[in-house]
């Protein structure tokens, strides 16, 4: 179907509810700002020990927050069921994350707190984030290092064997731990052996390859979900009183992504049809720091950890089309732009606004490298300082990773980078509880919209992944259960039976397509698309023009895609066709978000909205509000919920990095 | 296997230090042949402690042979469909040839048993006489054949010792990040010193050094 | 570039598996091995024939799931990367390359180059945690770690359970994943009071499993893309002794001795 001019602004102004009568409700506790948690975790119901064998919990998704979730759930006595289409819960997509976890332990005392972490989350997210949401995560980020520690996590140290901390983008102190540059993976190693410990406990069971394919709500309430086992093909129907969903985010929707080729918004996107709202799906971060694309045959792009920029400048040549050799480049006739346009924090400017710069300095035809789209990151000046042996100590495995890739060595030459998709901060709408619009349908980590509003800072997001898990959706699931005490439910119910047929049906579809198509090929047009069209820069006519793409391309799948026969087996491109036609349809609602919201703010940059000197510029009096859209059956018109963001505590101004 | 191997790698270096006293001449190498009989004496009878000796030799030796072959059997049952193609990155040459250097070993000690315990073969009818050991073994390695096979019998426990020292500094847990170096080397002077040691004795009869 | 591949291709574990050739055309150096095997599949669907089968996904070495046999190689020839990571400049145009899956007992081929590891799972569930509720923590900076513990913890911590080491082996040992995991949490204060438990019920797990046993032949740390070291084998070892001279102790004591 064409979209035209007209379905546009219905879709963008004629469907908003009313925010007041609207369903939306964030459920956040009363009293000042530093006792709601503590408040709430009284007020909130608890389940008896002896009734906690007697509810299962379905946890789909095991990586930070999925673990975390089900591990402890399992520790508190829960019949847990974890879902993972991996072959083992370690393997999901958090291990690779590198810099680093923030925590508001003013190890350093260079005044650091949970307020300032807290205010500096708002701000960083560009002040579209909800406060108290922010600062229990702030509050929670000491916990989750005492956690992680006694864990076994092997964090950086120094030599009195205390905890090594460092600067991370946006921060002006110094409260990241590490472990070298793979910090995801010690701290998912840490959440995944804490859950296999409780595999081996028999209190979660483990549904290894196996993919969520739907949620069921039985009268109004998410009570299970069905699924398809990778290797048999079988397709199943599972039972529990609460749902979680912690399967990580969409950004894949741009092909091109520093994410796993098989992260993907099934899980999310099947929730949504079934009545979860979401939340901001236009928030998405493009990362500064990342391998430039090679060729057109790239399959993912590889991010190198911004903690590089503590140590690295970043520079292009000042002249345009400049081809010379980065040492043939005298230093007056470089551009630090960072530091040129941010003397307060130079190269560290946070994510979007340095993504934007390079962006900026590459459409000046000042890019570099094959392609003019990159940027040098040089450490010439720190190796000169600091020493070549101090520079691998602290970046060694990130110069072996760029030199694998590339074939350039960085202590030589210097790296070149450029921004990739990276990380959504939009997701599923959920209240203080981080449930959804769908009773007993909870959602964690990057699958939820909750913490970043429009901008993640660097090492914030295993802070949230971390904080939902361990410490937030124990307590909050069992104040739904206490206070529920659903009926009893199985697997024969019709509305289970029901949505196995659909989800059946959908199967059948794709492979009775039968065209000439490949999925893949669908997935990089549409990548294409959402980046020219949705990507770092984002204007009206663009995005109009994806919105009729898009759902033309959509079409075209459903008419010409070939998936191959066999469905009772292993069948990787039949996996991959299933959550390309979800993109297929996020995509559209991701950019009729993005054309809703005409001001700029964090991720999200409105070409028609920034300041005289280029930079975003947030419309607070119209746009202080998370948008939650509601699917109403028709792709092309989802309702507009709001919820409007009080800002009690963290004034609101413009950002300002310089 | 590093247990009993340990046992074993003790025995073969005192029984090569054994050897080199034949260097010092007929008379006392055979006297240390006769005293081996005597250790413990008066207190323990003739032969007694080496008797003793042969039963903890045989025990390990046979407890030896029992974990190879079921570490090999174990190694089979784990990888029942093999690789079409396999190539070795930084094996050593012992380390591959361990099971099949054993059965070398095993058989050059019977047949040493055979030879210079009970000359049973290897001497022509009357010419072995017992424990006129320092005549048996001038005689014995006179063959060019005989030296040759214990010769090639010896670089076969030369690698078997190599890998088998370091695998037990390994096994019992010693070696670490710093160490484990130290251990290469200990293995593999101390397997080099007896292969040369012992070498050198039927080579010594062939050059005519011992006689 | 031009190469011919030899792929082992089996379509569900109880089928019989063979070899196929497949000519990999339009292959440029900067592609990693497994876009060339991209492109090979792209081809394959476009003629209506099932495409390779092969676990993957973070492509950026570090989840794991990647992994098999290049030309007898275990992640292929070039040293501490893993087949994501390994690009096609470490090739020559024209090669002949042969593909074959991870081949343990304890790694069923599930289809093609996929093989079941859960049994690595099953290792961890017997004792590679510290057990630890959620919520029972004391503050992290109360626990000092020499550095050069943290060090050699997070050296040994950094394995992906890849499996290669297993592959690798000629026995189909699983000792350096099992001793990995037991060194990382026995060189910090923190695993010390579950350390001989852990190694005795992790070892009794991995030989359960049916991995084949070590023979110290180093072949695992040769391929281990974490370059994850042989000593740390050693290091598990002296606790497998200690704890049996423990529960020898303790029997003896319970035992009135």
């Amino acid at each position: 179907m064409g979209a035209t001019d007209m379905d546009v602004e219905t879709r963008v102004s004629g469907t908003v509810v009313d925010p007041v009568h609207g369903r939306l409700d964030a459920r956040i506790p009363p009293g000042p700002i530093d006792k709601k948690w503590e408040r709430h975790r009284f007020d909130m119901k608890l389940v008896s020990p002896a009734n906690r064998r007697n509810c299962t919990i379905l946890v789909v998704g095991s990586g930070l927050a999925g673990s975390a979730a089900a591990a402890s759930l399992g520790e508190l006595g829960y019949n847990v069921k974890c879902f993972s289409y991996h072959d083992s819960p370690r393997r999901a997509h958090s291990i690779a994350a590198q810099g680093g976890i923030n925590a508001a332990k003013n190890y350093r005392n260079d005044g650091d707190s949970v307020f300032r972490l807290f205010y500096d989350t708002v701000k960083g997210g560009d002040f579209r984030a909800r406060e108290a949401n922010v600062y229990r995560l702030a509050e929670l980020s000491v916990n989750i290092i005492d956690q992680c520690v006694a864990q076994g996590v092997p964090f950086a140290r120094e030599y009195g064997g205390l905890l090594d901390n460092r600067s991370f983008g946006g921060a002006q102190v110094s409260r990241t731990f590490y472990a070298r540059g793979q910090t995801g993976q010690q701290l998912l190693l840490g959440a995944y052996q804490a859950l296999e410990r409780q595999v081996g406990l028999g209190t979660v069971t483990m549904q290894t390859r196996m993919e969520m394919l739907d949620l069921v709500v039985v009268e109004g309430r998410a009570r299970g979900i069905v699924t398809r086992d990778l290797v048999t093909g079988a397709i199943e129907s599972h039972v529990g009183d609460a749902v979680v969903l912690a399967t990580g985010g969409y950004v894949n929707v741009f092909y091109l992504s520093t994410n796993a080729k098989a992260s993907n918004a099934t899980a999310i996107w099947r929730a949504h049809k079934r009545g979860a709202f979401f939340g901001n799906p236009c928030f998405t971060q493009i990362h500064p720091t990342c391998i430039p694309v090679s060729g057109d045959h790239q399959s993912k792009l590889t991010l190198m950890s911004e903690s590089l920029r503590n140590d690295g400048r970043v520079w292009v040549p000042k002249k345009a089309g400049d081809t010379r050799a980065p040492d043939q480049i005298p230093p007056n006739e470089r551009d630090y732009y960072l530091e040129r346009k941010y003397p307060t924090y130079g190269n560290l400017a946070p994510r979007d606004i340095a993504s934007r710069a390079a962006k900026e300095v590459c459409d000046d035809n000042r890019g570099v490298g094959p392609g003019g789209r990159g940027v040098y990151l040089d450490f010439t000046d720190a190796i000169k300082r600091f020493g070549e042996s101090a520079i691998r100590e602290r970046y060694g495995n990130l110069f072996d990773m760029y030199e694998r890739i590339s074939g350039e060595n960085a202590y030589r030459v210097p790296m070149r980078m450029y921004p990739a998709a990276h990380y959504v901060m939009g997701g599923l709408w959920v209240d203080y509880n981080l449930m959804s619009t769908i009773p007993g349908l909870f959602v964690g980590g990057e699958a939820n919209f909750s913490d970043h509003g429009a901008n993640r800072l660097g090492a914030s997001a295993l802070m949230q992944g971390l904080a939902d898990g361990y410490f937030i959706l124990p307590y909050t699931i069992a104040d739904y259960i206490g206070r529920t005490r659903p009926d009893k439910v199985d697997e024969g119910h019709p509305a289970f039976r029901a949505v196995e047929e659909e989800v059946l049906g959908r199967i059948t579809r794709l492979l009775d397509v039968k065209g000439k198509r490949t999925v893949d090929s669908f997935h990089r047009e549409l990548g294409r698309i959402m980046w020219d069209d949705c990507g770092m820069a984002r204007d009206d006519a663009g995005l109009r023009r994806a919105l009729e793409k898009i759902p033309e391309l959509r079409a075209e799948f459903w008419k010409s895609v070939r998936v191959l026969e066999g469905s009772e087996e292993v069948n990787q491109s039949l996996e991959k066709a299933g959550r390309v036609a979800d993109f297929l349809e996020l995509g559209e609602l991701i950019c009729i978000d993005a054309l809703h919201r005409t001001e700029s703010c964090g991720g999200h940059f409105r070409k028609e909205s920034q300041t005289p000197d280029g930079e975003a510029l947030r419309d607070d009096e119209h746009f202080a509000y998370v948008a939650a859209w509601e699917y109403t059956g028709t792709l092309a018109r989802p309702n507009l919920h709001k919820e409007l963001l009080h800002f009690e505590y963290v004034h609101l101004t413009q950002r300002s990095y310089k | 296997m590093a247990v009993t191997g340990f046992i074993l790698v003790g025995f073969v270096i005192v029984h090569m230090l054994g050897n080199l006293k034949v260097y010092q001449g007929e008379e006392k190498f055979n006297a240390y042949a006769v005293g081996l009989r005597e250790i413990g004496s008066p207190a323990v009878g003739h032969e007694q402690f080496l008797w003793l000796m042969r039963l903890v030799l045989l025990t390990a030796t046979g407890l030896h042979i029992v974990a190879a072959v079921q570490l090999t059997q174990m190694s089979h049952a784990a990888r029942p469909v093999s690789y079409v193609q396999k190539k070795v990155i930084q094996a050593t040459y012992a380390s591959r040839t361990m099971r099949w250097g054993g059965v070398i070993i095993t058989l050059f000690v019977v047949y040493h048993i055979l030879h210079l315990t009970f000359g049973a073969v290897g001497f022509p009818p009357g010419q072995y006489r017992h424990l006129s050991v320092y005549r048996n073994v001038v005689t014995g390695f006179s063959l060019w054949y005989v030296s040759a096979f214990y010769i090639a019998a010896m670089v076969a426990l030369g690698l078997h010792m190599y890998h088998g020292v370091w695998s037990m500094f390994q096994t019992l847990g010693l070696s670490d990040e710093n160490t484990g170096r130290l251990y290469r080397s200990l293995a593999i002077v101390s397997s080099f010193v007896v292969v040369v040691g012992n070498i050198s004795v039927p080579a010594g009869v062939l050059v005519g050094l011992v006689k | 570039m031009k190469l011919t591949l030899r792929v082992w291709r089996q379509k569900n574990a109880n089928a019989r598996g063979r070899f196929v050739t497949y000519e990999a055309k339009n292959i440029t150096p900067d592609m990693s091995f497994l876009e060339m095997l991209d492109v090979v599949n792209e081809e394959l669907i476009g003629r209506g024939e099932e495409p390779i089968a092969f676990e993957h996904d973070c492509r950026e070495g570090i989840c794991g799931s990647c992994g098999f046999m290049i030309d007898g190689v275990a992640h292929g020839p070039k040293r501490a990367s893993t087949v994501c990571q390994l690009h096609m400049r470490s090739f020559r145009d024209g090669d002949s390359l042969t593909i074959e899956p991870w081949r343990a007992k304890a790694f069923p081929v599930i289809k093609d180059l996929i093989v079941d590891r859960s049994a690595f799972d099953r290792i961890i569930q017997a004792g590679g945690f510290i057990s630890v509720p959620t919520g029972s923590a004391p503050d992290a900076n109360a626990i000092l770690v020499p550095k050069e513990n943290a060090e050699l913890a997070f050296d040994a911590a950094a394995c992906i359970g890849c499996g290669a080491c297993v592959a690798a082996c000629p026995n189909a040992s699983a000792m350096l994943f099992t001793a990995a995991k037991v060194s990382h949490l026995h060189l910090l204060p923190q695993g010390q009071p579950e350390r001989y438990d852990r190694a005795r019920n992790i070892v009794a797990t991995m030989d359960k499993e049916e991995f084949g046993g070590c023979t110290n032949i180093g072949e695992c740390e040769a391929v281990c893309p974490k370059e994850i070291r042989l000593h740390f084998i050693a290091l598990m070892n002296r606790d497998l002794i200690r704890a049996s001279v423990r529960d020898w102790k303790v029997g003896r004591r319970a035992a009135g001795m």
